[in-house]
This record gives C-alpha cells, sequence and structure tokens, in this order.
C-alpha cells in the first residue's frame, strides 16, 4: 500500500506515530514517534518518513548540476564557490582533458565559472566532476541568480519551461539547483530577454497555469515561442 | 500585615495572559531565514545568514558548525535614544540566545561553518530578549536549520506580591520598593518542554518560582501556537 501525504512540518512536531515507521532526512524518532528535525514539507512513502526543505539556503544532493566560480587552486583539484556552506572541491582526475599540474591555471583560472556536477556529499564538503556532456568552462554570456528554492519550477515539468525559454529567445539555458543561471545566446539582446523571462517566472511561481502566463509574457515582448528550434540539451531535472 | 498592592492589571489582562502576539516568517527576503515577532508593542526581527564559512579560520571547529548570535537595540526603539553599536546588556543577551538556541540546534552536518542569527529591536516595550528569541527561532526554522525541535521564551515578572507574565514597559516599572521587580525570562522547548534558559533578576522564594515554571508553560504554549500558525500558513513567495 502506498501511503503518500503532504503537510508543512515545524521541528519538534510529531510527523506519524507508530514503530512500524523509519525515519529519513530531517525526521528522528522519539519513542514510536517520528518527529521532524527540519521545517519543510512531510513525505511518507509507505513507511519512509522524510521533510523536504521549502525555504532556507541551497544544500547540495549527489547529481545536482551547479554553476560556481573558482575560489582556491590546490595541488591536485579546484575549489568552487557555489553559494553552499562549503566549498566544492574538483579535482584534477574529473576534468575532461590531461591538465599538467604545473599548469593548472591555464586551464581554470581564478575567478571563471564552472558548470559542474555534484559527484559526492560529504560532512567537510562536496566533490565536483565536469567529465559528462554539458558540464565545464562557462566562457561568454550572463550569469543570473535566482532562490534556489525557486529552481524546480524554472526547470518546469521535464525541463518544459527551459525549453519554452530557450525556443523563444535562441539562448543556451543551463539552470544550476544552487539558483545560477547561466545564459548563452547569440547577441545580448536575446540574452537579457532570456533574464527577463526568468524573472518573470521566479516572481510568479505561485500562480496556476504558470506555462500559459510565460506564454503570453513571451508573446508581449514580441518574440514568438517556436522562432528557433534548439536542440534540448538535456537538463537535470530535481527529483524532488 | 501590608496588602498586595497588585491584584488586577492595569491593561485587563489576566495575571497568566500573553499581550496580543503576532508573528510572520519570510520578512527579509534577501536572508536564508527571517522572521518578525511581536507581543504587544514590543517588536523583534531576526535574520539567519548560513551555514556558510567561518571567517577568521581559527575560530572554526572542525568537529560542528558554530552558531553566533548578535542582538541590538534600534536607535528609536525606546523613548530616549538608545547609542548604536555593542554594549554590555547587548552583549549579555546575545550570548545568553546562543547558549539557547544552542541546545536545540544541531549544526553537526556543517563543519567549519557559521551560522549567523542577527536580532534587531525596532520598538521596545519590556520583554526585548524573549521577543527576540521567540523571533529566532522561528527564523533558524525558516532557514532549514537542523533543529531537535522548537523553543518558545516567556518573561514571568513579580510585581509587588503578583506573579505576572509578560510585563510591558508600565508594569515593569511599578512598585520597585515593594516585594516586587522580580524578572524572570523562561525560554522552553516545544516538545521535552524542558528549560534552555532561565534568568532571574530580584528575589523570589521557592514555592513562588515552582509556580513561575508552571505560568511559563502555560504561556510559551500559546506563544508556540502562534509560532506555529506563522510557519505553516508561509506565503508561497516567501519561501
Amino acid at each position: 500500500m502506498v501511503n503518500e501525504k503532504r503537510q508543512i512540518v515545524v521541528p519538534g512536531e510529531t510527523i506519524v506515530s507508530g514503530n512500524e515507521f523509519l525515519p529519513g532526512d530531517g525526521a528522528y524518532r522519539d519513542g514510536v514517534e517520528i518527529v521532524a528535525n527540519r521545517y519543510g514539507i512531510a513525505n511518507i512513502i509507505e513507511k519512509h518518513v522524510r521533510v523536504v526543505p521549502i525555504s532556507g539556503a541551497y544544500y547540495p544532493r549527489r547529481g545536482n548540476t551547479i554553476i560556481g566560480t573558482i575560489v582556491d587552486i590546490t595541488f591536485n583539484g579546484w575549489l568552487i564557490d557555489f553559494g553552499g556552506a562549503q566549498n566544492a572541491f574538483l579535482p584534477v582526475s574529473e576534468v575532461p582533458r590531461y591538465v599538467n599540474k604545473n599548469e593548472m591555471r591555464e586551464f581554470l583560472d581564478f575567478g571563471e565559472s564552472v558548470i559542474v556536477k555534484v559527484w559526492d556529499v560529504k560532512s567537510r564538503g562536496v566533490d565536483a566532476s565536469m567529465k559528462m556532456r554539458g558540464f565545464g568552462k562557462i566562457d561568454g554570456g550572463m550569469i543570473i541568480s535566482v532562490s534556489p528554492n525557486k529552481v524546480p519550477r524554472i526547470i518546469g515539468k521535464e525541463g518544459s519551461m527551459v525549453k519554452l525559454i530557450k525556443s523563444a529567445t535562441g539562448c543556451d539555458v543551463t539552470v544550476g539547483q544552487n539558483g545560477k543561471i547561466w545564459i548563452y545566446g547569440k547577441n545580448t539582446d536575446d540574452e537579457v530577454n532570456s533574464k527577463k523571462i526568468i524573472e518573470f517566472i521566479s516572481k510568479n511561481v505561485t500562480i496556476a497555469g504558470l506555462t500559459e502566463k510565460v506564454e503570453t509574457f513571451i508573446k508581449e515582448m514580441g518574440l514568438s515561442a517556436s522562432k528557433v528550434e534548439v536542440v534540448v540539451e538535456e537538463v537535470t531535472e530535481d527529483k524532488e | 500585615m501590608v496588602e498586595n498592592l497588585y491584584t488586577k492589571r492595569y491593561s485587563d489582562r489576566k495575571m497568566t495572559e500573553v499581550r496580543t502576539m503576532k508573528a510572520k516568517v519570510g520578512v527579509v527576503p534577501s536572508a536564508d531565514g527571517s522572521a518578525i515577532f511581536e507581543t504587544g508593542r514590543t517588536k523583534a526581527i531576526a535574520v539567519v545568514r548560513g551555514p556558510r564559512t567561518l571567517h577568521p579560520q581559527h575560530m572554526q571547529n572542525a568537529e560542528t558548525g558554530v552558531l553566533r548570535v548578535n542582538y541590538g537595540m534600534m536607535p528609536f526603539s525606546v523613548e530616549d535614544r538608545i547609542r548604536p553599536g555593542p554594549n554590555r546588556r547587548s552583549e549579555e543577551i546575545s550570548k545568553v540566545t546562543e547558549w539557547a538556541l544552542s541546545s536545540v540546534i544541531d549544526l553537526s552536518g556543517f563543519p567549519n561553518t557559521v551560522v549567523d542569527v542577527f536580532i534587531q529591536i525596532p520598538q521596545a516595550d519590556a520583554g526585548t530578549r524573549v521577543a527576540g528569541i521567540n523571533a529566532a527561532a522561528m527564523a533558524l526554522a525558516h532557514a532549514g536549520i537542523p533543529m531537535r525541535e522548537m523553543v518558545s521564551a516567556i518573561g514571568v515578572g513579580k510585581i509587588d506580591k503578583t506573579l505576572v507574565v509578560d510585563l510591558d514597559k508600565y508594569e515593569d516599572s511599578l512598585f520597585h520598593d515593594g516585594e516586587g521587580s522580580t524578572d524572570i525570562p523562561v525560554v522552553l522547548t516545544s516538545r521535552g518542554k524542558e528549560i534552555a534558559l532561565l534568568q532571574l533578576d530580584g528575589k523570589i522564594s521557592i514555592p513562588e518560582f515552582k509556580e513561575v515554571v508552571e505560568m511559563s508553560k502555560k504561556a510559551c504554549g500559546d506563544i508556540l501556537k502562534v509560532q506555529m500558525d506563522a510557519l505553516k500558513n508561509i506565503s508561497e513567495e516567501s519561501k
């Protein structure tokens, strides 16, 4: 039997009672009761209880796409600041080409921006990788910031919203789960248009039927949603 | 035998009644977590930033994250101007707030980091430290910091011979020559009803003190309801 229920819980609040339930992320056991350890939405799937955060800072999870800047170079890798509690570490072995350890600045220098994948999350920090397609150094375009909690709405169902923005402006849009978005287009006007659409989405995340609203907004801007057919690169969808 | 000078509250409140409370989370959108808490004319805003890397590095703890609280009253919060900047009183309140909140939050998942809590009092009418703690607990929850439970805080005072909950500035300054002028801020955790902070300024007998704890438990229950309501009815935009 699948028992799924969604409700906002506050730390210290009993979510369910019963020895058969198992506490997951953001929950703990107190006697027979499963108690919230964090503010968020309680998610009970069969006997597994967890709390999904709805506000606050970005906490990296394995598989996330993040956009950050190089803040330090060590003897065997780079440190990336992505707006989380700790920096992410990108080892030399996780970049897609051979890098001479004496000339690491040639490949990635201080202040340069990168798109990487979260490979592992430890209490001490995050390990990153850029060995897959779609990841790498950012060259040109613009990076904008939104609240990390709004990222799922900007991506849309299976990337539908991002596809819409791409087709309307002809820009390449990569959304990082840490709330950083990279927009790359043929000219600055296209990029600014994409930025405007994203700002519109993040302002109106609550509205029902957001996709239609965004489509009308795009039309008002004088763009058509199917101007250019862009080869859509798969954007990592947040499974939550 | 001298009779009790304070048998009825000037504001028509019951002796165990808290002032009208109001609470809201997400009042500072750029922060990771924020909340405002009001009782009567006392207002407290709390803002949480972090977890983020702690500098200078020698303050870092490799085992767990560090909580840092900064309490301050705004210059215009009382009738006379308050000189801005840290002073003896604000430093003390920052520290006791830090200790009270540390007992419920768990930063072991974020070593070498700091969680900053900033508490500001835009309007003061007594009970600012407890209002600040109430706001800070909500802001920490809003920031998604792992917490074992919530905390609620209340000030219990003694006016002449009567124990009174949630004094305002007028009551606080009554009968200084009587038996009274005792002020006891109490912080209780929401689940275990454990005492996270207890301060005492003045004199009190042991039986009276036991009554203070009972009164604070009831008042903290009311406050917790307001805090929970604010967190549960969060607007979509302040998430």
